[in-house]
């Protein structure tokens, strides 16, 4: 649920990274705070496990810059992937204004990819949102390795699994050097300024 | 779950009311969230507050009221109605104000916590009626 303040004419968006556990989504937000100037970003807030796993969630607050005369504060959310993280993932969905699904490349890794987005489904559902309405790009992660021996899947397959109903944009990316992150991140800022925009006709304010 | 649209008029009243009620009683300060851990009024006596991460803090505080209604769920509770934190230097405590902002004060041992408490519910009204409607 975005903020609109009218008297420091900001608005307050929260984005959320999602996909299954190891796909990329902290390395996203990590990438993405060691880019930007430090002006233009608060603190990266993480929650792990002993390991390097988020338990929580990451949090990346940013500043964007003014569209329309409003200074646009996205914050950037990713959640825990593990299966049995669900309750989590489901508190972190509330409020949700915009959504990057990152998918993992690895054959072995098809079925979970697949599940993570219905999984998105019922957990944006149980706030009474709708996949199909909501802002969403999908990112394809990790492309480094398909030069690699380790079997991955095309971009045809994955756009078959998870965007044949969805139809719509992909981003290649590598998030550990970079490759297609700001683009994601473009794109889906884009978009959620302007679903929420539409929806207060802000332009008019 | 609506938007909150915020007007500079909604953010005086409902900063007068936390400053009048919390931060004159000694509270440090008061923070009122939304549940998805956006910050809509931050208010403090100047020389105690300044270090406090505001938006770490918000949505840190709306995850973990969350986890915590959920908690209350799984052992039969609707929800727990005290949500406070005892430090060596400070305290915490959690207020739910309507169904979706969360009114968060920070106070030290010269400020009892019944005192807030009271406070705190006695603002719940008419903080929810400014943003609420
Ligand atoms: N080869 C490769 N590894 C990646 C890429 N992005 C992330 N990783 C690695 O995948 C692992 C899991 O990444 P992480 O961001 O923690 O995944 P999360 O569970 O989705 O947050 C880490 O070891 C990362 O370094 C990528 O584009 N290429
Ligand atoms: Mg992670």
């Amino acid at each position: 649920m975005a903020l609109i303040d009218l008297s420091k004419k900001e608005v307050h968006c929260k984005i959320v990274y999602y996909g299954p556990g190891r796909c990329g989504k902290t390395t996203n937000l990590l990438y993405i705070y060691q880019a930007m100037d430090e002006s233009d970003r608060g603190k990266m807030l993480t929650i792990d496990t002993k390991g390097d796993r988020t338990l929580f969630f990451d949090l990346l607050p940013l500043n964007l810059g003014k569209i329309s005369g409003f200074d646009i504060r996205i914050q950037l959310y990713t959640v825990p992937g593990q299966v049995m993280y669900e309750a989590t993932r489901k508190l972190v969905l509330k409020g949700v204004d915009g959504l990057v699904y990152v998918a993992d490349p690895l054959l072995v890794r098809r079925e979970r990819n697949i599940e993570g987005l219905e999984d998105l489904r019922r957990n944006l559902e149980a706030h009474n949102l709708k996949l199909e309405e909501m802002p969403i790009v999908l990112q394809y992660n990790k492309r480094d390795l398909v030069d690699t021996p380790v079997p991955t899947l095309t971009i045809e397959e994955l756009e078959a699994d998870l965007n044949s109903e969805l139809k719509t944009k992909y981003f290649e990316a590598v998030a550990t050097t970079g490759v297609g992150v700001f683009e994601t991140l473009k794109e889906i800022t884009k978009r959620t300024v302007r679903y929420v925009a539409e929806k207060h006709l802000l332009t008019k304010m | 779950m609506a938007d909150f649209v915020i007007t500079a008029q909604a953010q005086e009243k409902a900063g007068n009311l936390l400053i009048n009620s919390l931060i004159k009683a000694g509270v440090r300060t008061a923070l009122l969230i939304d549940s998805a851990g956006n910050v809509l009024a931050n208010c403090g006596h100047e020389q105690q507050h300044i270090d406090i991460d505001a938006i770490s803090l918000a949505a840190l505080a709306a995850a973990s009221l969350a986890a915590t209604t959920q908690i209350a769920k799984l052992i039969g509770e609707d929800d727990f109605s005290l949500l406070f934190h005892k430090g060596k230097h400070g305290n915490i405590h959690f207020g739910r104000i309507g169904q979706e902002l969360i009114l968060i004060t920070i106070f030290g041992d010269d400020v009892s916590l019944g005192l807030v408490r009271c406070r705190v519910s006695e603002l719940a009204e008419s903080i929810a009626e400014i943003f609420e409607g």
